[in-house]
């Protein structure tokens, strides 16, 4: 069964060129192409239908509890209308899912899971609930956009009412969009200032439709619409890693460079096993591409004749008009300035390790 | 006009323009362009190589994907259009006008569609 967000109809009047995702009809670009929303995100801004994304809501008194005992991040900072990014592992350390937990109150949160995983992630944590904690998943009951870009909070001033977030890594409860009842957060997947708006299904075509035609002082639309094709782009050009990709269950989360939301003076499910990982045998590092060329998904790493890894994801980023690729490797090259050599059909291309993210806004 | 009436048109998207001495230049079509979106490098044949009826001779890579560009003829590459290298939009900008190859000796050649077949047939 093939399933529509509450945007189809919209994907289809644009001339969206629909695609399979997650079990979802989505578009993967719009007639202006992939590269014209990619730069649209990064000069003005971009709107994205991301209502296949999973939302659980978690309440009880064992909330925050619950929370520690089963993700990597610690929650007890985390407080009310603030965000935190972490992952989920299995016991072995391996990353099930990474996701995004809203905090409403110390007795109820709302976490958002990655589409393909949403299944997979609600027979999962049903599995491992307390006595003291209820989870719902009320995916379908909501619609979510993504308007990022440098220009996102000049286009949602003008249809909203009530205080924007402006904090990354934040949201308000209290905003109306269009008149409606809004969640409205600083969050995104682009590597540029935005916010996600958390709505009924019922006013997603409202809120839409006013946000393409928002315009500025010269009477000029700055809203476009972007598909799946530009989501991955910018996320890889912001280092951002995609679970599948750069995260798979055979992958922990030290491996993947997710240190940050991985804290392991605490007990988690597979604390034991990634701490006992330490020091990791490989890492994720961004490859600039030297060559000519362009270096995609799974190609074989070389130093010389030894395999020292593959690639998780790779495109030509259409901002810094580079090839650009991230990887898995061994972790003796995987310091940056290192050259390595990727296989591409016949031919080998040099890539060097580089600094993640390639690209950071000045947000 | 988006198809040329003085070129050939295979299935897979490629033109061929018959040149006096019998050789031809091929390029892509300005269908196959914008189903790639803009090219951002093409990996070329060298001069001298064969090209094989049905057989990938280039690459163009655009940011969504690779797509091969297959021979519609066999033969001998007598050259390689250069520019490509630096400028591959080319293929986008002016798809007629970026040939990529040019083919001699040709020693067979797949049935080729004229411009009204060919266009019907993207319009399928």
């Amino acid at each position: 069964m093939v399933l529509h967000t509450p945007l189809y109809d919209r994907h289809v009047q644009l001339g969206g060129k629909m695609v399979a995702y997650a079990g979802y009809e989505l578009p993967v670009e719009y007639p202006a192409g992939l590269v014209a929303e990619h730069l649209a995100v990064r000069q003005q801004a971009g709107l994205f239908d991301v209502s296949h994304m999973g939302e659980f809501t978690l309440r009880g008194a064992g909330a925050l509890a619950w929370l520690n005992n089963t993700f990597t991040n610690a929650f007890d900072s985390l407080k009310p209308g603030r965000v935190r990014y972490t992952l989920l592992c299995n016991e072995n350390g391996g990353c099930l899912d990474d996701l995004i937990v809203y905090c409403v109150s110390r007795d109820h949160y709302v976490l958002v899971v990655n589409a393909a995983n949403r299944a997979k992630d609600y027979a999962w944590l049903c599995e491992h609930l307390t006595e003291d904690v209820t989870l719902d998943d009320v995916s379908d009951h909501i619609a979510l956009l993504a308007l990022q870009g440098p220009q996102s909070a000049a286009a949602l001033a003008q249809i909203s009412e009530g205080e924007l977030p402006t904090r990354n890594y934040s949201f308000a409860e209290d905003v109306r969009v269009c008149g409606k009842s809004c969640w409205v957060a600083r969050t995104g997947y682009t590597g540029e200032y935005g916010f996600e708006i958390f709505l009924k299904p019922a006013d997603a075509e409202l809120v839409w439709d006013s946000l393409l035609a928002v315009v500025n002082e010269s009477g000029e639309q700055f809203v476009s619409a972007c598909g799946l094709g530009a989501r991955d782009t910018l996320r890889l050009e912001a280092g951002m890693p995609l679970y599948g990709h750069e995260m798979t269950d055979a992958v922990n989360p030290l491996e993947a460079g997710l240190e940050f939301a991985v804290k392991l003076d605490k007990e988690f499910i597979g604390r034991d096993a990634i701490r006992d990982s330490v020091p990791v045998q490989r890492k994720r590092v961004g490859l600039r591409v030297l060559d000519k060329g362009i270096v995609r998904e799974d190609a074989e790493l070389y130093v010389g004749d030894t395999l020292v890894g593959r690639t998780t994801s790779g495109t030509f980023a259409p901002h810094l008009e580079a090839a650009i690729a991230m990887g898995l490797v061994n972790t003796e090259s995987s310091a940056i300035g290192t050259v390595l050599e990727a296989q591409v059909r016949k031919r080998r291309l040099r890539a060097e390790v580089v600094e993640l993210p390639f690209y950071k806004a000045n947000k | 006009m988006k198809y040329p009436d003085n070129l050939l048109y295979s299935k897979s998207h490629e033109w061929l323009q018959e040149l006096e001495d019998g050789s031809v230049l091929i390029g892509i079509t300005a269908y196959a362009a914008e189903q790639m979106g803009g090219v951002v490098y093409v990996d070329l044949p060298e001069a001298d190589d064969e090209a094989e009826l049905g057989e990938s001779f280039a690459e163009a890579e655009s940011v969504k994907a690779v797509s091969e560009i297959i021979s519609p003829v066999s033969g001998v590459i007598s050259v390689v259009n250069q520019d490509l290298e630096d400028q591959p939009n080319l293929l986008n900008d002016s798809p007629y006008d970026a040939w990529i190859v040019r083919v001699s000796d040709v020693s067979e050649r797949e049935e080729l569609m004229d411009a009204a077949a060919y266009e019907a047939f993207v319009a399928e």
